[in-house]
Protein backbone atom coordinates (compact mmCIF):
# COMPACT_ATOMS: atom_id res chain seq x y z
CA UNK A 1 0.00 0.00 0.00
CA UNK A 2 2.54 2.44 1.30
CA UNK A 3 4.96 1.44 -2.37
CA UNK A 4 1.93 2.29 -4.44
CA UNK A 5 0.07 5.08 -2.88
CA UNK A 6 2.44 6.74 -0.68
CA UNK A 7 0.27 6.67 2.17
CA UNK A 8 1.18 4.00 5.29
CA UNK A 9 -1.30 1.72 6.65
CA UNK A 10 -2.97 1.68 10.79
CA UNK A 11 0.15 -1.49 10.87
CA UNK A 12 2.69 0.89 9.39
CA UNK A 13 2.00 2.92 12.14
CA UNK A 14 1.18 0.74 15.01
CA UNK A 15 5.10 0.26 14.28
CA UNK A 16 6.32 3.75 14.69
CA UNK A 17 3.64 5.47 17.26
CA UNK A 18 4.88 5.07 20.93
CA UNK A 19 2.83 3.19 22.93
CA UNK A 20 0.07 4.37 24.95
CA UNK A 21 1.67 4.61 28.18
CA UNK A 22 4.70 6.44 26.95
CA UNK A 23 2.07 9.03 25.48
CA UNK A 24 0.84 9.27 28.84
CA UNK A 25 4.19 10.76 29.84
CA UNK A 26 4.43 13.98 27.90
CA UNK A 27 5.84 15.22 24.65
CA UNK A 28 7.40 13.02 22.59
CA UNK A 29 8.48 11.87 18.61
CA UNK A 30 6.93 10.09 16.08
CA UNK A 31 9.01 9.35 12.79
CA UNK A 32 6.68 7.76 10.06
CA UNK A 33 10.20 6.00 8.63
CA UNK A 34 9.83 3.26 6.94
CA UNK A 35 12.52 2.70 3.94
CA UNK A 36 16.45 1.61 4.37
CA UNK A 37 17.19 5.19 2.61
CA UNK A 38 20.98 6.77 3.50
CA UNK A 39 19.91 9.03 5.71
CA UNK A 40 20.64 10.04 9.72
CA UNK A 41 20.27 13.93 10.60
CA UNK A 42 17.68 12.36 12.99
CA UNK A 43 20.60 11.09 14.90
CA UNK A 44 22.83 13.43 14.93
CA UNK A 45 20.03 16.42 15.81
CA UNK A 46 19.34 14.90 18.79
CA UNK A 47 21.03 16.55 21.77
CA UNK A 48 19.28 13.68 24.31
CA UNK A 49 20.56 10.35 22.75
CA UNK A 50 16.67 9.96 21.92
CA UNK A 51 17.31 8.36 18.82
CA UNK A 52 20.03 5.20 18.87
CA UNK A 53 23.13 5.49 16.87
CA UNK A 54 23.31 4.12 14.42
CA UNK A 55 25.28 1.20 12.37
CA UNK A 56 24.71 1.89 9.15
CA UNK A 57 23.52 4.82 7.43
CA UNK A 58 20.63 3.11 5.92
CA UNK A 59 19.12 1.83 9.14
CA UNK A 60 15.81 2.86 10.28
CA UNK A 61 15.80 5.18 13.20
CA UNK A 62 14.95 3.50 16.53
CA UNK A 63 13.87 5.66 19.66
CA UNK A 64 14.30 5.37 22.56
CA UNK A 65 11.35 6.57 24.02
CA UNK A 66 12.73 7.10 27.19
CA UNK A 67 15.13 9.80 26.80
CA UNK A 68 13.21 11.41 23.79
CA UNK A 69 11.30 14.03 25.57
CA UNK A 70 9.81 15.88 22.31
CA UNK A 71 12.10 18.61 22.25
CA UNK A 72 10.88 19.50 18.31
CA UNK A 73 14.26 19.82 16.98
CA UNK A 74 14.59 17.19 15.10
CA UNK A 75 11.50 17.85 13.12
CA UNK A 76 13.47 20.42 11.12
CA UNK A 77 16.60 18.41 10.31
CA UNK A 78 14.83 15.38 8.98
CA UNK A 79 15.13 15.45 4.88
CA UNK A 80 11.48 13.45 4.25
CA UNK A 81 9.45 15.62 6.57
CA UNK A 82 8.52 12.30 8.44
CA UNK A 83 8.66 13.48 12.11
CA UNK A 84 6.29 14.77 14.44
CA UNK A 85 5.81 15.39 18.06
CA UNK A 86 3.04 14.65 19.74
CA UNK A 87 1.97 15.70 23.39
CA UNK A 88 -0.88 13.80 24.22
CA UNK A 89 -0.97 15.34 28.64
CA UNK A 90 -1.88 18.59 26.86
CA UNK A 91 -5.00 18.95 27.36
CA UNK A 92 -7.94 16.57 28.87
CA UNK A 93 -9.52 16.37 25.35
CA UNK A 94 -6.78 17.51 22.99
CA UNK A 95 -3.11 16.58 22.10
CA UNK A 96 -1.01 18.80 20.75
CA UNK A 97 0.73 18.05 17.41
CA UNK A 98 3.93 19.51 16.06
CA UNK A 99 4.53 18.95 12.31
CA UNK A 100 6.46 20.41 9.64
CA UNK A 101 5.07 23.22 7.26
CA UNK A 102 6.68 23.94 4.62
CA UNK A 103 4.00 26.36 2.50
CA UNK A 104 2.53 29.85 2.51
CA UNK A 105 1.08 31.57 3.58
CA UNK A 106 1.76 30.22 7.38
CA UNK A 107 -0.93 30.40 9.47
CA UNK A 108 -1.57 32.46 12.67
CA UNK A 109 -1.71 31.18 16.02
CA UNK A 110 -5.40 31.01 17.07
CA UNK A 111 -6.68 30.55 13.28
CA UNK A 112 -8.36 28.00 12.27
CA UNK A 113 -7.28 25.72 9.49
CA UNK A 114 -8.39 22.17 8.12
CA UNK A 115 -6.87 18.92 9.62
CA UNK A 116 -5.73 16.36 7.22
CA UNK A 117 -5.00 13.13 7.25
CA UNK A 118 -2.44 11.17 5.06
CA UNK A 119 -3.91 11.45 2.14
CA UNK A 120 -5.01 14.99 2.16
CA UNK A 121 -8.76 14.33 3.15
CA UNK A 122 -9.85 16.90 5.71
CA UNK A 123 -10.86 15.44 8.92
CA UNK A 124 -11.49 17.92 11.13
CA UNK A 125 -11.01 21.84 11.53
CA UNK A 126 -8.14 22.38 14.44
CA UNK A 127 -6.79 25.46 15.77
CA UNK A 128 -2.92 26.41 15.71
CA UNK A 129 -1.68 26.89 18.74
CA UNK A 130 2.03 27.60 18.00
CA UNK A 131 4.17 28.81 15.07
CA UNK A 132 8.01 28.35 15.07
CA UNK A 133 9.82 29.86 12.79
CA UNK A 134 13.78 30.07 13.94
CA UNK A 135 16.68 30.82 11.39
CA UNK A 136 17.91 27.40 12.86
CA UNK A 137 15.30 25.60 11.22
CA UNK A 138 16.50 26.62 7.53
CA UNK A 139 12.82 27.55 6.13
CA UNK A 140 11.02 24.19 7.62
CA UNK A 141 8.55 26.40 10.10
CA UNK A 142 7.11 23.69 12.87
CA UNK A 143 3.20 23.72 13.10
CA UNK A 144 0.98 23.12 16.53
CA UNK A 145 -2.18 22.52 16.36
CA UNK A 146 -4.71 21.19 19.19
CA UNK A 147 -5.86 17.65 17.89
CA UNK A 148 -9.03 16.07 19.14
CA UNK A 149 -7.81 13.50 21.03
CA UNK A 150 -10.42 11.02 18.84
CA UNK A 151 -8.36 12.14 15.57
CA UNK A 152 -4.74 12.36 16.82
CA UNK A 153 -3.59 9.14 15.13
CA UNK A 154 -5.28 10.11 11.78
CA UNK A 155 -4.26 13.93 11.26
CA UNK A 156 -1.00 14.45 9.51
CA UNK A 157 -0.61 17.85 7.44
CA UNK A 158 -3.22 21.13 7.63
CA UNK A 159 -4.50 23.36 4.69
CA UNK A 160 -4.60 26.72 5.66
CA UNK A 161 -7.06 29.47 4.35
CA UNK A 162 -11.03 29.00 5.03
CA UNK A 163 -11.26 27.78 7.48
CA UNK A 164 -12.02 30.61 10.13
CA UNK A 165 -14.67 29.24 12.00
CA UNK A 166 -14.98 26.16 14.04
CA UNK A 167 -17.64 24.12 12.40
CA UNK B 1 47.35 27.19 -24.59
CA UNK B 2 46.95 27.01 -21.12
CA UNK B 3 48.72 23.88 -19.49
CA UNK B 4 47.50 22.47 -15.92
CA UNK B 5 47.71 19.40 -13.93
CA UNK B 6 44.37 18.41 -13.97
CA UNK B 7 41.35 20.05 -15.61
CA UNK B 8 37.68 18.98 -14.51
CA UNK B 9 35.11 19.41 -17.04
CA UNK B 10 31.90 20.15 -15.32
CA UNK B 11 30.99 22.03 -12.33
CA UNK B 12 27.85 20.95 -10.77
CA UNK B 13 28.20 18.90 -7.06
CA UNK B 14 31.11 16.38 -8.10
CA UNK B 15 33.42 18.61 -10.33
CA UNK B 16 33.28 20.82 -7.46
CA UNK B 17 33.96 18.06 -5.04
CA UNK B 18 36.69 16.68 -7.62
CA UNK B 19 38.46 20.33 -8.37
CA UNK B 20 38.69 21.33 -4.12
CA UNK B 21 39.99 17.42 -3.35
CA UNK B 22 42.33 18.53 -5.95
CA UNK B 23 43.57 21.61 -4.89
CA UNK B 24 43.98 20.34 -0.81
CA UNK B 25 46.54 18.09 -2.67
CA UNK B 26 48.44 20.62 -4.15
CA UNK B 27 47.47 20.37 -8.02
CA UNK B 28 47.08 23.21 -10.43
CA UNK B 29 43.86 22.66 -11.29
CA UNK B 30 41.27 24.36 -13.92
CA UNK B 31 37.52 23.43 -13.51
CA UNK B 32 35.54 24.60 -16.53
CA UNK B 33 31.45 24.85 -16.57
CA UNK B 34 29.14 25.74 -19.56
CA UNK B 35 26.77 27.64 -17.46
CA UNK B 36 27.10 31.06 -16.35
CA UNK B 37 27.19 29.54 -12.62
CA UNK B 38 28.87 26.65 -11.16
CA UNK B 39 26.47 24.32 -8.52
CA UNK B 40 24.96 22.51 -11.54
CA UNK B 41 21.71 20.98 -10.61
CA UNK B 42 22.30 21.35 -6.55
CA UNK B 43 21.36 25.62 -7.69
CA UNK B 44 17.59 24.60 -8.32
CA UNK B 45 17.31 22.38 -5.26
CA UNK B 46 15.55 23.82 -2.96
CA UNK B 47 14.93 20.30 -0.80
CA UNK B 48 16.74 19.22 1.82
CA UNK B 49 19.53 16.50 1.46
CA UNK B 50 19.78 12.96 3.03
CA UNK B 51 23.01 11.39 3.53
CA UNK B 52 25.15 11.97 6.50
CA UNK B 53 26.44 15.42 7.59
CA UNK B 54 29.43 14.97 5.60
CA UNK B 55 27.70 15.10 2.26
CA UNK B 56 25.51 17.88 4.15
CA UNK B 57 22.25 16.06 4.99
CA UNK B 58 19.70 18.42 6.32
CA UNK B 59 21.54 20.97 4.32
CA UNK B 60 19.26 22.24 1.20
CA UNK B 61 20.69 21.59 -2.01
CA UNK B 62 21.32 25.39 -3.31
CA UNK B 63 23.45 26.13 0.10
CA UNK B 64 25.15 22.61 -0.90
CA UNK B 65 26.89 24.51 -4.12
CA UNK B 66 26.87 27.77 -2.37
CA UNK B 67 29.41 26.15 0.03
CA UNK B 68 31.25 23.81 -2.68
CA UNK B 69 32.06 26.91 -4.44
CA UNK B 70 33.29 28.63 -1.44
CA UNK B 71 35.81 26.32 -0.88
CA UNK B 72 36.59 26.06 -4.09
CA UNK B 73 37.58 29.85 -3.93
CA UNK B 74 39.73 29.25 -0.74
CA UNK B 75 42.29 27.52 -3.11
CA UNK B 76 44.73 29.94 -4.94
CA UNK B 77 45.91 26.90 -7.44
CA UNK B 78 42.29 26.30 -8.32
CA UNK B 79 41.22 28.24 -11.75
CA UNK B 80 37.73 28.31 -12.83
CA UNK B 81 36.22 29.02 -15.75
CA UNK B 82 31.99 29.62 -16.14
CA UNK B 83 30.47 29.71 -19.58
CA UNK B 84 33.24 27.37 -20.96
CA UNK B 85 32.00 24.19 -23.12
CA UNK B 86 34.40 21.65 -23.58
CA UNK B 87 34.31 20.76 -27.21
CA UNK B 88 36.64 17.93 -27.43
CA UNK B 89 39.24 15.65 -26.15
CA UNK B 90 41.68 15.32 -29.33
CA UNK B 91 44.58 12.35 -30.03
CA UNK B 92 47.42 14.69 -28.61
CA UNK B 93 45.29 15.19 -25.38
CA UNK B 94 44.70 18.86 -25.63
CA UNK B 95 40.94 19.69 -24.82
CA UNK B 96 39.37 22.11 -27.18
CA UNK B 97 36.94 24.60 -24.61
CA UNK B 98 34.63 27.84 -26.20
CA UNK B 99 33.72 30.53 -24.14
CA UNK B 100 30.83 32.94 -24.20
CA UNK B 101 31.76 36.19 -23.00
CA UNK B 102 29.29 39.19 -23.42
CA UNK B 103 31.33 40.49 -27.21
CA UNK B 104 32.57 37.19 -28.49
CA UNK B 105 32.81 33.50 -28.23
CA UNK B 106 36.05 32.88 -27.68
CA UNK B 107 38.45 29.12 -28.73
CA UNK B 108 40.35 28.20 -26.16
CA UNK B 109 42.89 25.37 -26.03
CA UNK B 110 44.15 23.41 -22.96
CA UNK B 111 46.64 20.44 -22.06
CA UNK B 112 46.36 18.71 -19.17
CA UNK B 113 47.59 15.53 -17.68
CA UNK B 114 44.78 14.26 -15.99
CA UNK B 115 40.86 15.13 -16.75
CA UNK B 116 38.44 13.98 -14.72
CA UNK B 117 34.77 14.11 -16.52
CA UNK B 118 31.67 15.22 -14.27
CA UNK B 119 29.68 16.18 -17.40
CA UNK B 120 25.87 14.85 -15.89
CA UNK B 121 23.28 13.96 -17.07
CA UNK B 122 20.59 13.97 -19.91
CA UNK B 123 16.62 13.71 -19.46
CA UNK B 124 15.00 10.85 -21.08
CA UNK B 125 12.08 11.29 -22.97
CA UNK B 126 9.12 9.51 -23.59
CA UNK B 127 6.98 9.20 -27.42
CA UNK B 128 2.73 9.45 -27.29
CA UNK B 129 0.76 10.96 -29.19
CA UNK B 130 1.28 14.84 -29.68
CA UNK B 131 3.98 14.90 -26.74
CA UNK B 132 5.51 18.20 -28.70
CA UNK B 133 2.67 20.41 -27.30
CA UNK B 134 2.93 23.48 -25.71
CA UNK B 135 2.90 22.96 -22.21
CA UNK B 136 4.71 19.42 -22.23
CA UNK B 137 7.94 20.55 -20.89
CA UNK B 138 11.10 17.96 -19.22
CA UNK B 139 11.21 17.77 -15.53
CA UNK B 140 14.51 19.78 -15.63
CA UNK B 141 12.72 22.96 -17.56
CA UNK B 142 9.95 23.08 -15.14
CA UNK B 143 12.73 23.11 -12.09
CA UNK B 144 14.72 25.86 -14.16
CA UNK B 145 12.18 27.76 -14.69
CA UNK B 146 10.70 28.04 -11.30
CA UNK B 147 13.21 27.78 -9.12
CA UNK B 148 16.01 29.82 -11.34
CA UNK B 149 13.66 32.20 -13.50
CA UNK B 150 10.85 32.30 -10.68
CA UNK B 151 8.15 31.58 -13.65
CA UNK B 152 5.64 28.86 -13.19
CA UNK B 153 4.90 26.39 -15.80
CA UNK B 154 1.37 26.45 -16.03
CA UNK B 155 -1.64 26.33 -13.90
CA UNK B 156 -2.48 22.59 -13.17
CA UNK B 157 0.17 20.33 -13.70
CA UNK B 158 -0.10 16.32 -14.60
CA UNK B 159 3.57 14.89 -13.56
CA UNK B 160 4.83 11.65 -15.07
CA UNK B 161 7.51 9.41 -13.33
CA UNK B 162 6.97 8.80 -9.68
CA UNK B 163 11.01 9.07 -8.86
CA UNK B 164 12.89 10.77 -6.49
CA UNK B 165 12.78 14.13 -9.26
CA UNK B 166 9.37 13.61 -9.93
CA UNK B 167 8.15 13.85 -6.71
CA UNK B 168 10.23 16.61 -5.75
CA UNK B 169 9.35 18.44 -8.56
CA UNK B 170 5.62 17.85 -7.40
CA UNK B 171 5.63 18.83 -3.72
CA UNK B 172 8.21 22.19 -5.51
CA UNK B 173 5.17 22.61 -7.81
CA UNK B 174 2.54 23.08 -4.85
CA UNK B 175 4.79 25.02 -2.80
CA UNK B 176 5.14 27.76 -5.60
CA UNK B 177 0.88 27.57 -5.16
CA UNK B 178 0.31 25.38 -9.10
CA UNK B 179 -2.06 22.74 -8.48
CA UNK B 180 -0.73 19.00 -9.45
CA UNK B 181 -3.51 16.82 -10.30
CA UNK B 182 -1.88 13.93 -10.54
CA UNK B 183 1.66 11.55 -10.31
CA UNK B 184 1.57 8.74 -12.60
CA UNK B 185 4.28 5.96 -13.08
CA UNK B 186 4.03 3.24 -14.97
CA UNK B 187 6.18 1.06 -12.41
CA UNK B 188 3.77 -1.04 -10.15
CA UNK B 189 5.56 0.23 -7.44
CA UNK B 190 6.97 4.60 -6.64
CA UNK B 191 10.48 4.43 -7.61
CA UNK B 192 11.58 6.96 -5.26
CA UNK B 193 11.79 7.67 -1.60
CA UNK B 194 8.92 7.34 0.47
CA UNK B 195 9.14 9.73 2.82
CA UNK B 196 9.02 12.62 -0.61
CA UNK B 197 5.93 10.55 -1.28
CA UNK B 198 3.77 10.66 1.56
CA UNK B 199 4.42 14.35 1.64
CA UNK B 200 2.44 15.00 -1.34
CA UNK B 201 0.03 12.40 -0.99
CA UNK B 202 -0.92 13.91 2.06
CA UNK B 203 -1.30 17.54 0.60
CA UNK B 204 -3.86 15.76 -1.82
CA UNK B 205 -2.30 14.52 -4.95
CA UNK B 206 -2.69 11.14 -5.72
CA UNK B 207 -0.37 8.73 -6.69
CA UNK B 208 -1.32 6.11 -9.71
CA UNK B 209 1.07 3.48 -10.42
CA UNK B 210 0.81 0.91 -12.74
CA UNK B 211 0.23 3.96 -15.57
CA UNK B 212 1.23 5.65 -18.75
CA UNK B 213 0.57 8.63 -20.64
CA UNK B 214 -1.21 8.12 -23.71
CA UNK B 215 -1.93 10.96 -25.70
CA UNK B 216 -2.17 14.76 -24.75
CA UNK B 217 -4.83 16.85 -26.73
CA UNK B 218 -5.37 20.82 -26.90
CA UNK B 219 -5.75 23.36 -30.18
CA UNK B 220 -2.45 25.78 -29.57
CA UNK B 221 -1.12 24.19 -26.23
CA UNK B 222 -2.13 21.27 -24.01
CA UNK B 223 -5.62 20.91 -22.35
CA UNK B 224 -6.11 17.45 -21.59
CA UNK B 225 -4.04 14.35 -20.95
CA UNK B 226 -5.28 11.04 -21.15
CA UNK B 227 -3.60 7.92 -19.44
CA UNK B 228 -4.11 4.64 -18.96
CA UNK B 229 -3.60 1.57 -17.00
CA UNK B 230 -0.56 -0.99 -18.58
CA UNK B 231 -0.34 -4.52 -18.37
CA UNK B 232 2.94 -6.65 -17.83
CA UNK B 233 4.33 -6.49 -21.12
CA UNK B 234 3.81 -1.90 -20.54
CA UNK B 235 1.39 -1.86 -23.15
CA UNK B 236 -1.96 0.40 -22.28
CA UNK B 237 -5.11 -1.80 -21.79
CA UNK B 238 -7.94 -0.57 -23.33
CA UNK B 239 -10.97 0.41 -20.96
CA UNK B 240 -8.37 1.67 -18.12
CA UNK B 241 -8.24 5.10 -19.37
CA UNK B 242 -8.53 8.43 -17.10
CA UNK B 243 -8.31 12.35 -18.68
CA UNK B 244 -6.90 14.73 -16.34
CA UNK B 245 -7.93 18.29 -18.03
CA UNK B 246 -4.30 20.23 -17.53
CA UNK B 247 -1.99 22.90 -19.15
CA UNK B 248 1.28 21.38 -18.13
CA UNK B 249 2.78 17.47 -18.69
CA UNK B 250 5.74 17.13 -16.92
CA UNK B 251 7.98 14.22 -17.93
CA UNK B 252 10.43 13.19 -15.17
CA UNK B 253 10.85 9.32 -16.67
CA UNK B 254 14.41 9.33 -15.65
CA UNK B 255 18.47 10.37 -16.56
CA UNK B 256 21.18 9.11 -18.98
CA UNK B 257 24.42 9.78 -18.25
CA UNK B 258 26.31 12.80 -20.41
CA UNK B 259 29.12 10.23 -22.02
CA UNK B 260 29.73 11.73 -25.20
CA UNK B 261 33.62 12.94 -24.07
CA UNK B 262 34.34 8.91 -22.72
CA UNK B 263 32.95 7.66 -26.13
CA UNK B 264 35.30 10.56 -28.02
CA UNK B 265 38.33 10.21 -26.33
CA UNK B 266 38.42 5.95 -26.39
CA UNK B 267 37.60 5.00 -23.03
CA UNK B 268 36.20 1.79 -22.80
CA UNK B 269 32.40 1.76 -22.12
CA UNK B 270 29.79 -0.52 -21.08
CA UNK B 271 25.81 -0.51 -21.26
CA UNK B 272 24.52 -0.83 -17.77
CA UNK B 273 20.27 -0.85 -17.79
CA UNK B 274 20.91 0.19 -13.33
CA UNK B 275 23.16 3.16 -14.14
CA UNK B 276 21.20 4.49 -16.93
CA UNK B 277 22.84 3.74 -20.21
CA UNK B 278 26.33 3.82 -21.46
CA UNK B 279 29.36 4.63 -18.85
CA UNK B 280 33.24 3.90 -19.03
CA UNK B 281 34.08 1.24 -17.31
CA UNK B 282 36.80 2.65 -14.32
CA UNK B 283 38.57 1.15 -11.01
CA UNK B 284 37.09 2.09 -7.59
CA UNK B 285 39.19 5.15 -7.78
CA UNK B 286 37.03 6.43 -10.81
CA UNK B 287 40.13 6.14 -13.12
CA UNK B 288 38.92 4.95 -16.55
CA UNK B 289 40.87 2.66 -18.91
CA UNK B 290 42.59 5.56 -20.09
CA UNK B 291 45.13 6.10 -17.77
CA UNK B 292 44.53 9.97 -17.91
CA UNK B 293 41.00 10.02 -17.79
CA UNK B 294 38.49 9.87 -14.53
CA UNK B 295 34.74 9.66 -14.34
CA UNK B 296 32.41 11.39 -11.40
CA UNK B 297 28.96 11.72 -10.72
CA UNK B 298 25.87 10.93 -13.13
CA UNK B 299 28.30 10.78 -15.86
CA UNK B 300 29.47 7.57 -14.19
CA UNK B 301 26.29 6.42 -13.85
CA UNK B 302 23.00 7.76 -12.90
CA UNK B 303 22.90 8.20 -8.39
CA UNK B 304 22.25 10.97 -5.62
CA UNK B 305 24.00 13.78 -5.54
CA UNK B 306 25.95 13.02 -2.15
CA UNK B 307 27.74 9.94 -3.83
CA UNK B 308 28.35 12.42 -6.76
CA UNK B 309 30.13 14.38 -4.06
CA UNK B 310 32.13 11.51 -2.78
CA UNK B 311 32.98 10.20 -6.16
CA UNK B 312 34.30 13.81 -6.96
CA UNK B 313 36.41 14.08 -3.98
CA UNK B 314 37.75 10.51 -4.72
CA UNK B 315 38.75 11.22 -8.45
CA UNK B 316 40.43 14.16 -7.14
CA UNK B 317 42.45 12.86 -4.53
CA UNK B 318 42.84 10.10 -6.58
CA UNK B 319 44.13 11.65 -9.93
CA UNK B 320 46.47 14.15 -7.73
CA UNK B 321 48.02 11.29 -6.06
CA UNK B 322 48.76 9.50 -9.50
CA UNK B 323 50.69 12.90 -10.25
CA UNK B 324 53.18 12.05 -7.44
CA UNK B 325 51.59 15.27 -5.59
CA UNK B 326 51.84 14.58 -1.82
CA UNK B 327 49.03 14.76 0.40
CA UNK B 328 49.80 12.98 4.15
CA UNK B 329 46.65 11.97 4.79
CA UNK B 330 45.95 10.73 0.89
CA UNK B 331 45.29 6.58 2.83
CA UNK B 332 43.23 7.65 5.68
CA UNK B 333 40.89 10.18 3.51
CA UNK B 334 40.42 7.66 0.24
CA UNK B 335 39.57 5.32 2.26
CA UNK B 336 36.90 6.66 4.15
CA UNK B 337 35.65 8.08 1.35
CA UNK B 338 35.07 4.47 -0.46
CA UNK B 339 33.63 3.32 2.89
CA UNK B 340 31.01 6.31 2.77
CA UNK B 341 30.12 5.72 -0.99
CA UNK B 342 29.72 2.37 -0.06
CA UNK B 343 27.19 3.42 2.75
CA UNK B 344 25.34 5.58 0.48
CA UNK B 345 24.46 2.71 -1.60
CA UNK B 346 23.57 0.41 0.95
CA UNK B 347 19.62 -0.35 1.75
CA UNK B 348 16.94 -1.34 -0.79
CA UNK B 349 16.67 1.70 -2.70
CA UNK B 350 20.69 1.10 -3.12
CA UNK B 351 20.40 -2.30 -4.74
CA UNK B 352 20.30 -1.42 -8.69
CA UNK B 353 23.42 0.64 -8.35
CA UNK B 354 25.14 -2.12 -6.45
CA UNK B 355 24.20 -4.41 -9.17
CA UNK B 356 24.95 -1.60 -11.73
CA UNK B 357 28.55 -1.38 -10.42
CA UNK B 358 29.51 -4.98 -10.61
CA UNK B 359 29.52 -4.55 -14.43
CA UNK B 360 31.57 -1.86 -14.58
CA UNK B 361 34.71 -2.00 -12.72
CA UNK B 362 37.89 -3.31 -13.73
Amino acid sequence: MLKTTGVPNDQDLDGVFPPQERLGKGPVVVVECFETIPCNPCYTACHFGGIEAFKDITDLPTIDFEKCNGCTLCISNCPGLAIMVIDYQYHKDYVKMTIPYEFFPLPKEGEWVKGLDRRGEVVINVQVILVKNAKHQDKTPLISIAVPKAHFKKLRNIEVGDSNDQS
Amino acid sequence: MMHTDILVIGGGPSGLSAAIAAGKSGAEVLLVEGNQYFGGQLVKQTHMFFGSEKQYAATRGFDIGKKLVEEVEVYDNVKTLHSTTALGIYEDGIVTLEQKTESEDVYLKVRAKTIIIGTGALERSLPFTNNDLPGIYGAGAVQTLMNEYLVKPGKRVLMVGAGNIGLIISYQLLQAGVEVAGIIDASSEIGGYLVHASKIRRSGVPIFTGYTIVKAEGKDHLEKATIAQVDRHWKPIPGTEKEFKVDVLCISVGLTPSSALFWQVGCEMEYVRDLGGYVPKRNQYLQTTLKNIYVAGDSAGIEEASSAMVEGSIAGLSASHNLGFIYEDYQRDIQELLQELEGLRGGEKGEHIRNGYNMVGF
